[in-house]
């Protein structure tokens, strides 16, 4: 009765500090142990056993943004060693979805904190500024997959990029007119369809 | 377009009009002057040349009777095939209407000229001949070829749509048709229930996958496609079950016979039939995939056990009255993981594609007898019957839909929305199922089955016809949402970088797989399954087969068509790069956003490609291929420009083919100076590895970890044959994807088939530059053990 009743404290803590509902912590709970292999952390080495992020272009840049410091809100640069489940659902949690019933504020808050998280993703050296060889090393690995382009193309393109987006600030990057929202969300899933799976 | 494929069309099919003709005007007068002296044909012979005295040798004879039912019948499937040719041709048909649209043509069409001719078409089809014969291999086919994971994954949202959806379609449609024979006015009083019931069922079975080519381009998720693919599959069994038991309750005569009990017992030999059948299928998949585990010597015959034993699972099932459909089903499910690991990469293709060739053959058949039936006197038209069973057709369709999906989209986690519950509806397109059904009722016990045949026939057409031409404009209206507006490239890149993050997420978090039951039900396979029924030696890991397969694929395509284009694509401005920030022009922005769109890497589709009618790489293969090419690729690259090499370009060095260099004969290539001095270090041994390593040496810029990290390359060429090992490749594919233990695997001789690797541009610098790729990959990748491994398969290549 003891440990139930400090679980579902913890899990009550967690769904106030994330935003999640208690089922869907309890699935990515699920989801953290066999991820971790029953261990209470997760390392980089246990992202290799989901075989489909192999096929991912960016996948060096997933795997590093869930160790970013900055993501966790652990400090400002520098990489964790592991994760434990409380610092695998923050990273979740900047992929919930917007509820449409928050306010004009959270919205734009939450807005603010998934720009934060893909900023992050670009810049790699913690600098908090996207140089251009930072940029380049974006465009190099979304065309990774192409046997056509070479890497002077990958390049030249960054630069292009980079110098449509100088028109408004030299040198750095803004985000504009994307649609953030409504792109950047995983749907979590519903518990009760998990209970009947079952 | 059109007029190319009508004059390809039509010299062969002219040629074959008129052989037709021709056999068809001289069969009818051959019957016709037999029939006159004599019963029998042959006989008629005899008796015609017995009644001249004086017998000649005829020099030319003519015999068709004795050909007439397979010559007739090989001229169908030609003409059936020439005219998909046709179809093909003009690139954009397959995209607006189903190819039954076309079978069903070439069927009037055949079915015209016979009537025309007044020849009569031999008696082809009859009931047990449909059972048997033309049945198992259509089921066959929609069973092998079912995408099974996401099958598993929705398998209940499918059995209770399938399941309930044709027994609602049936009943309804049953029932409401009832209602209408009792008025009076439209002459159908001597129709009784359980015919109309009966015809439900027939007029219920639906072939949609018939039309999942025409919306395939507009990327119907992954939940849609399995529903159509579950219902189509599940739908024929549950048809064909149904009508069974239903000609049995009518063989009972008498209406009042029929009581509670006979309902009760019906309901539940309908569940035993169909679980029997499926059960009787697994154990029929697990035989086979036993047995395939030990044909390692006699590859040939393969393909034969994998058929025989399906058909004979079917055959078994029928024989207890059990559903042979559903047995066949499931054997076909459960055979296909594991013979397709153990049995060698030709029996596998011939397996697919013979597959493919019969159940296109079946269906052929059957849609010319349709086109027969069309085409003749055999019909009974009834405006009432037919207008009414064409409107309860979509009727109860919509209701059984909407009503279905909206109760188990309470249960599921991804709930079908209202257009794609319009998307299902609209694709319930009849096909050859419905009209076998139709004419093979028994005439003593429907005394109107003219009727029931000519109105089976106008709801085919009309489903076919309309619904399946209008299907695809449909699905694109329902999907265009998103508009089309210029995307700078940022915007681009940005969503790109997006989707990717997503799908990468998505898979973190288990998004797509209800892993707690796949993976029980993985490691119960792992360890008593596979032990069984899977060969040993072979690579534990479906990647690696599949990379077995590809490769093969690859070196084989390589050598037909050459190198794979690998033109260099420059950006006018490339020069200037480091000359500073120079304003990009309208024309420079448009190109680099032509080649953004066409270049990224594809966001990994969650989209089946499943075509009736034709073979398509699957989804996997794709994505597995584009790393192949991307890996190949950027060593060929690297092998034309070598400017960053410390050395800079040789002179004169001319295809220094790092692939061809055969064991042990370091002249094939074209000689110079450093290949000379390659050559030295190493001469009577596997010309490139050590080439590779004596490059190394000299390489100061290079850190020695990396050399040494390459070195350990070498432990795997021992032991390897003249030409180089797939299995070793895979090997290391399987460490760079998976960090999998290391299996031992014995080399398989590989297509010698790569001459060609080495021959774009003229200025590479060989083996210098692969091992520069090799340093740049470990430089970026963290897994630098890994990716090393990754690089045997070129130094493997020869």
């Amino acid at each position: 009765m003891g440990a139930a009743h400090s679980a579902s404290e913890e899990v009550r803590e967690l769904e106030g500090k994330t935003g999640f509902s208690s089922d869907q912590i309890e699935q990515l709970h699920r989801r953290f142990k066999q991820l971790s292999g029953d261990q209470p952390t997760i390392r980089k080495e246990n992202f290799n056993n989901v075989p489909d992020l192999e096929l991912n272009p960016i996948r060096s840049k997933i795997v590093r943004a869930f160790f970013d410091n900055r993501n966790l809100r652990k400090g400002s640069s520098g990489l964790a060693d592991e994760i434990n489940f409380e610092d695998f659902l923050t990273i979740m949690s900047y992929f919930r979805p917007i509820d449409t019933t928050m306010d004009e504020e959270q919205v734009e808050l939450s807005r603010k904190e998934k720009l934060r998280f893909l900023f992050h993703m670009y810049d790699s050296d913690s600098d908090g500024r996207i140089t251009l060889e930072e940029y380049r090393n974006v465009v190099e690995e979304l065309l990774s997959g192409n046997p056509h382009i070479e890497k002077e193309s990958a390049r030249s393109i960054a630069d292009g990029a980079m110098m449509e987006a100088a028109s408004v600030c030299m040198g750095q990057m803004i985000w504009q007119g994307i649609d953030i929202e409504t792109k950047m969300h995983v749907r979590f899933l519903n518990m009760e369809t998990m209970a009947l799976c079952h | 377009m059109a007029l190319q494929m009508l004059v390809t069309f039509s010299p062969w099919n002219c040629l074959l009009l008129l052989v037709a003709l021709e056999c068809s005007e001289a069969s009818s007068d051959l019957n016709e002057s037999a029939n006159s002296t004599a019963q029998y044909a042959p006989n008629a012979w005899f008796a015609a040349a017995s009644s001249e005295p004086d017998e000649r040798i005829s020099v030319f004879e003519l015999d068709y009777d004795y050909v007439q039912i397979p010559y007739e019948v090989t001229l169908w499937i030609l003409l059936a095939s020439l005219a998909k040719i046709g179809f093909h041709l003009y690139r954009r048909l397959p995209g607006l209407m189903p190819e039954s649209c076309l079978l069903i043509l070439v069927g009037a069409l055949v079915g015209g000229i016979i009537f025309g001719t007044d020849h009569k078409s031999p008696p082809v089809m009859d009931s047990s001949i449909y059972f048997l014969y033309l049945l198992p291999p259509i089921v066959l086919e929609g069973g092998y070829f079912m995408p099974t994971r996401p099958f598993f994954e929705n398998i209940g949202s499918i059995l209770w749509w399938a399941v309930l959806g044709a027994l609602i379609n049936a009943l309804g449609i049953g029932l409401s048709l009832y209602f209408i024979c009792q008025v009076k006015a439209f002459g159908l009083g001597d129709v009784n229930l359980l015919q109309n019931l009966l015809f439900g069922s027939l007029i219920s079975a639906v072939d949609p996958v018939a039309v999942l080519a025409v919306f395939e381009e507009a990327r119907v998720n992954e939940q849609l496609y399995m529903m159509i693919f579950g219902e189509a599959l599940l739908n024929d069994g549950i048809t064909v079950v149904l009508y069974n038991m239903l000609i049995a309750f009518t063989k009972m005569h008498k209406f009042e016979d029929i009581e509670p009990v006979d309902i009760l017992a019906g309901c539940a030999r309908f569940v035993i039939v169909g679980l029997g059948g499926v059960l009787f299928g697994i154990v029929f998949g697990f035989i086979s995939a036993f047995i395939t585990r030990f044909t390692q010597n006699i590859s040939a015959i393969e393909p034969l056990i994998v058929f025989m034993f399906s058909y004979l699972s079917y055959l078994a099932a029928e024989t207890l009255y059990l559903s042979g459909i559903l047995a066949i089903t499931a054997c076909a499910v459960t055979m296909k993981k594991y013979v397709e690991e153990n049995v060698s990469q030709t029996s596998y293709t011939t397996i697919k594609y013979f597959m493919k060739m019969l159940s296109s053959v079946s269906e052929t058949l059957i849609f010319i007898f349709m086109g027969v039936s069309t085409v003749g006197k055999n019909h009974e038209w009834n405006w009432a019957f037919i207008c009414f069973t064409l409107a309860f057709c979509q009727i109860w369709r919509a209701i059984s839909v909407f009503a279905l999906f909206y109760i188990s989209n309470q249960f599921r986690t991804f709930p079908f929305s209202i257009k794609d519950q319009c998307i299902i509806f609209y694709s319930g397109v009849r096909g050859a199922g419905s009209f076998s059904l139709a004419f093979l009722l028994p005439l003593s016990l429907f005394p109107r089955k003219k009727m029931f045949v000519t109105a089976t026939l106008v709801v085919i057409y009309f489903t076919v016809f309309i619904q399946g031409i209008t299907i695809g404009p449909l699905v694109r209206y329902l999907d265009v949402k998103k508009t089309n507006k210029k995307e700078s490239i940022n915007e681009e890149l940005h969503i790109r970088l997006m989707d990717h993050l997503k799908a990468g997420i998505e898979d973190v978090c288990g998004h797509w797989s209800h892993y707690q039951v796949r993976d029980k039900f993985k490691k119960f396979d792992h360890r008593y399954l596979r032990k069984i029924l899977i060969r040993k030696n072979l690579p534990k890991s479906s990647i690696v087969s599949l990379y077995k397969k590809l490769e093969m694929k690859q070196a084989i395509e390589m050598v037909e068509t050459g190198i794979l284009s690998s033109t260099a694509f420059s950006i006018p401005h490339q020069a200037q790069r480091i000359q500073g920030i120079k304003r990009l022009s309208p024309e420079d922005v448009e190109s680099i956003r032509d080649i953004l769109t066409s270049n990224m890497y594809q966001v990994r589709q969650r989209t089946l490609s499943y075509n009736k009618y034709n073979l398509k790489p699957q989804t996997s293969e794709k994505q597995a291929k584009e790393i192949l090419i991307r890996r190949q690729n950027t060593l060929r690259q690297s092998m034309r420009k070598g400017h960053s090499l410390p050395w800079g370009k040789p002179a004169g060095t001319k295809n220094v083919r790092y692939l061809s260099f055969p064991y042990g004969n370091p002249q094939s290539a074209g000689r110079d100076t450093r290949a000379a001095e390659f050559s030295d270090d190493d001469s009577s041994d596997p010309g490139s590895p050590s080439i590779m390593f004596s490059a190394l040496s000299r390489i100061g810029s290079l850190q020695k970890q990396e050399a040494q990290e390459i070195i350990p390359m070498k432990s795997l060429h021992r032991g390897r044959k003249a030409f180089s090992s797939g299995y070793q490749r895979n090997t290391s594919q399987e460490e760079y994807l998976g960090g999998v233990r290391r299996v031992a695997l014995r080399p398989k001789p590989l297509f010698h088939a790569v001459d060609e690797e080495g021959e774009s541009g003229g200025e590479s610098e060989g083996k210098a530059s692969l091992v520069e790729v090799q340093s740049r990959w470990t430089a970026d990748r963290g897994h630098s053990r890994d990716h090393n491994r990754s690089h045997s398969p070129l130094l493997q290549k020869k």
